[in-house]
């Protein structure tokens, strides 16, 4: 057996009354890309930290190429050659990327060097950091982190929400180092990718380690009951069953319907009509316009030309306060824009019906409660760390968005990539309740990057290419390929180019990496405008 | 060297292109610069009579203030704020006038020496006391600033002292050509031979970065606690550069602080410095330092009553701000 490059035994961190790690552990060989696998609130992030010298454990031993390595910063591991890529970029925004290069002691040659192998090139250094899009600054900082030549490199969630053409080029990269004299710890919750590129697995619940796994075909089933434990090992989420076959009501006046929406260069002529009880996907590349459509739909901005009806009704939101009021509300993907971090779960679900003008005076705190309490139970949410909502985990933290509506009475819901960067269980959870809210009456407008998604939650799907809606699929032909086939704007019955089919080829299958090489796309441009 | 210009420029060269950005990044500075022109040209349009005298006098009276928005600037930089700034002057100013007074010329420069280290141990205390206790920047600073002004008036009770020939001689009169005021130049120099080679190294980019984004910063490997320090003792540097400013040019120490504290936040907030931190430079603050004290200058040459005169400053500084961000507004959106 060859030596261990990285070896942790017996890492434990408690944070007040949460143990955060118990006893964690992780053997990494040289040459090795080695999965960290767990649930939301397993303790990865945490072990990750400890090894990046950002947390320092109570308890447990690490090794180095064999001798004791324990980083009090981030800045000695680094030093000691243990970086890692965070899910936000640790690049500074107001600083041009020269700058943010030196500020590190990053070599600016090998950098280059990794942007071509990422497929960014022709970035231009003096760009500031904040003027360039967030896919962009996760590829930067992770050439940045192979370009100082590290031993163990560790990728939390690197993946999430990349474009999938950048996605393709990180996993390339990465795989390309399996054999080399370093190491790379790999966290994804995409099984897929973890599938594609890793040697072995580590698996984490509760903080422990609970087993490794070597890579191979039907390992998946392994992590993922390691993963739940004890709780019934779904193999993977599961359809949910559907209430009824689908809307009926098609006479009736749409919930919610928008009408050649436009805005800039970004939306064009977008029009669809979402009915009571029904979830319609919407599924689009990163950066096609969904942004913007939510933006407008929610009231946090205003289209150029188009309208939007509810109930049949034309509406104008100047504010999301406007959009709440008429019965539509929005679930976005980045928890922290929508949580009061600091307060409590109980006063985040009741901000929207306390936060309104018409009741000054007191808060009717019993019939508050027993509002917010229901839909915390029927959510299922971890009420441990009550008192203050960042300390949840991520999964709980959108619940707890979701629990603030439901506990309203939700009519019409806009979820923008609801799950992104959740555990399989709770995402599993959201489908379910999802589903449930629709069953109730509710309409749901369910943008997903995992394209899988939609067959498991919606009625049907819309798919966004550029700024228009180029195709409207039933949720039975909404299986990945097809979707996948849509986003990129091609035309179903037409073979795609080679290079789009090898990496459908990888993303069904799931063994290998594609040869070919997707098209680099400008920076400033993420959205791949492959043209069929 | 200029391999990432090249790399995409299809504008021109990469000297052009380097331009470009340089002037997108200066730009609230340059148009700072051009207000500052345009309201010259209208004090000469009401006092025609305006020339190379009155232009050494308000670098001259700016001088000290100029000092006091260097320091804020580089503390708002980093993230923090400093309320201490004025009674920092003051303290350096009467330490300075104190000894100063009645000593032989070349006294002075172990004095002017000494006094700039007491500013940066002034600084460094505030920082120190920042990172250690985990108060907020602005409780201790504000609890330092009472601290430091007691000192001060312990010091030198009331109005007095002395200043060397010499230093008043650096601040007082042209510099070559009439229109040149040398307080200016002396302040140009002081402030571009620190901070200039400062913004290139890596402390320097240290104080953005735990401005802009103290996380991204620590996971960078920034210190955050030792930069902070440094970014106050910077402060306090510059603090004790205004004290002596406030001697050299009045001749005397004075030790109940002015309101430099809360003009050199005005001036820094004016000068396109985000008081989120990360954001700005030193230059739009000295420049709005200026367009300050020159609107002032109008509004008494038009016989504005002063308090009035005060009034209308507010006034300005919010109007400045507000038409800046809509500006930044309607370029995001596009």
């Amino acid at each position: 057996m060859p030596e261990m490059l990285l070896e942790a035994t017996g890492v434990a961190k408690r944070y007040g009354a949460v143990a955060a790690l118990r006893d964690a552990s992780l053997s990494v060989r040289a040459g090795e890309v080695h999965a960290l696998m767990g649930a939301n609130g397993a303790g990865k992030s945490t072990l990750v930290k400890i090894l990046t010298g950002a947390v320092h454990p109570d308890s447990g031993s690490i090794l180095v190429q064999g001798t004791s390595f324990m980083a009090k910063s981030p800045a000695e591991a680094r030093r000691g050659g243990i970086v890692s890529v965070y899910q936000e970029p640790a690049v500074i925004p107001d600083l041009d990327i020269r700058s943010n290069l030196r500020l590190t002691d990053t070599p600016v040659e090998p950098f280059r060097h990794w942007l071509q192998e990422l497929g960014i090139g022709d970035l231009d250094l003096s760009e500031l950091a904040r003027d360039l899009p967030l896919a962009t600054l996760r590829v930067i900082d992770l050439a940045r982190a192979l370009a100082i030549e590290p031993h163990v490199l560790m990728l939390d969630e690197m993946t999430a929400a990349l474009p999938a053409d950048l996605t393709e080029r990180v996993l390339h990269v990465i795989g390309n180092q399996r054999g080399s004299d370093r190491c790379i710890i790999f966290i994804s919750h995409r099984l897929i990718e973890i599938a594609a590129v890793c040697d072995r697995a580590t698996v984490l619940r509760e903080g422990a380690t609970v087993g490794v796994v070597d890579i191979n075909e039907g390992s998946e089933e392994r992590i993922v009951a390691l993963m739940l434990g004890e709780r019934a090992a779904k193999s993977e989420a599961q359809m949910v069953a559907r209430a009824g076959s689908g809307p009926s009501v098609e006479a009736t006046t749409p919930r919610l319907a928008a009408r050649e929406l436009a805005v800039g260069g970004r939306l064009h002529d977008v029009s669809f009509e979402l009915r009571a009880g029904e979830v319609l996907g919407v599924a689009a590349l990163e950066g096609q316009g969904q942004d913007e459509l939510f933006d407008i739909l929610a009231g946090a901005r205003r289209p150029d030309s188009g309208e939007v009806l509810v109930n049949g009704a034309p509406v104008s939101f100047r504010h999301p306060a406007d959009a709440i009021k008429a019965g539509v509300v929005y679930v976005p993907a980045d928890r922290a824009e929508a949580l009061l971090m600091q307060r409590s779960i109980r006063e985040n679900v009741a901000l929207p019906y306390i936060a309104g003008f018409r009741n000054w005076g007191p808060i009717r705190m019993s019939a508050e409660r027993t509002k917010v309490n229901a839909a915390i139970a029927q959510l299922q949410i971890d009420t441990r760390a009550a008192s203050e909502v960042r300390q949840l985990s991520g999964g709980n933290q959108q619940k707890v968005t979701i629990a603030r509506w439901v506990a309203g009475g939700v009519e019409t819901m806009l979820c923008f990539d609801p799950t992104r960067g959740i555990d399989i269980g709770t995402k599993q959870q959201i489908y379910e309740l999802v589903r449930e809210l629709a069953a109730a009456g509710a309409a749901v407008l369910f943008y997903t990057s995992e394209l899988k998604e939609i067959q498991l939650a919606c009625d049907r799907a819309i798919v966004i290419f550029n700024g228009r809606i180029v195709a409207e699929i039933p949720v039975e032909e909404a299986d990945e390929p097809t979707l996948l086939r849509a986003a990129y704007d091609l035309p179903k019955d037409v073979l795609m180019p080679e290079e789009l089919a090898a990496e459908e080829v990888a993303s069904d299958h799931a063994t290998a990496l594609p040869a070919a090489v997707v098209a680099p796309t400008d920076p400033a441009d993420p959205g791949p405008q492959v043209s069929a | 060297m200029s391999a990432a210009a090249q790399a995409r420029a299809p504008q021109g060269a990469p000297v052009a292109s380097r331009l470009r950005h340089w002037a997108e990044r200066n730009s609230w500075t340059l148009a700072l610069l051009g207000l500052f022109a345009g309201i010259l040209l209208l004090t000469y349009l009401i006092q025609p009579t305006y020339g190379a005298p009155q232009l050494q006098g308000l670098a001259v009276g700016a001088m000290p203030l100029a000092m006091a928005a260097v320091a804020q600037a580089i503390v708002v930089i980093s993230g923090g704020i400093d309320l201490s700034i004025g009674s920092m002057m003051a303290l350096s100013s009467v330490t300075a006038a104190v000894l100063m007074k009645d000593q032989p010329e070349a006294f002075a420069i172990p004095v002017v020496l000494g006094v700039l280290l007491l500013g940066v141990i002034l600084g460094i205390i505030n920082g120190a006391l920042i990172v250690i206790t985990r108060v907020p920047d602005i409780v201790v600073t504000l609890a330092m600033s009472f601290v430091w002004a007691g000192v001060a008036l312990v010091v030198l009770a009331s109005p007095g002292g002395g200043s060397a020939e010499w230093l008043t001689g650096m601040v007082k009169g042209p510099l070559g050509p009439d229109f040149l005021p040398r307080a200016l130049v002396v302040l140009l120099i002081i402030v571009g031979v620190i901070w200039i080679p400062l913004r290139r190294s890596t402390a320097g980019l240290s104080l953005y970065a735990i401005g802009s984004n103290r996380l991204a910063a620590f996971r960078s490997g920034v210190s955050v606690g030792r930069t902070k320090v440094f970014a106050y003792m910077l402060g306090g540097l510059f603090s004790a550069f205004g004290g002596l400013a406030l001697t050299a040019t009045t001749g005397i120490g004075t030790p109940v602080p002015g309101a430099y504290t809360l003009l050199g936040v005005a001036a820094v907030v004016l000068g396109g410095v985000s008081l989120a931190g990360g954001r700005g430079g030193v230059a739009g603050p000295i420049v709005a330092v200026f367009v300050l004290a020159l609107v002032r200058t109008d509004l008494t040459l038009l016989g504005v009553n002063s308090n009035i005169s005060t009034v209308i400053q507010g006034a300005i500084l919010i109007g400045v701000v507000m038409f800046g961000s809509f500006l930044t507004m309607r370029q995001a959106r596009t």
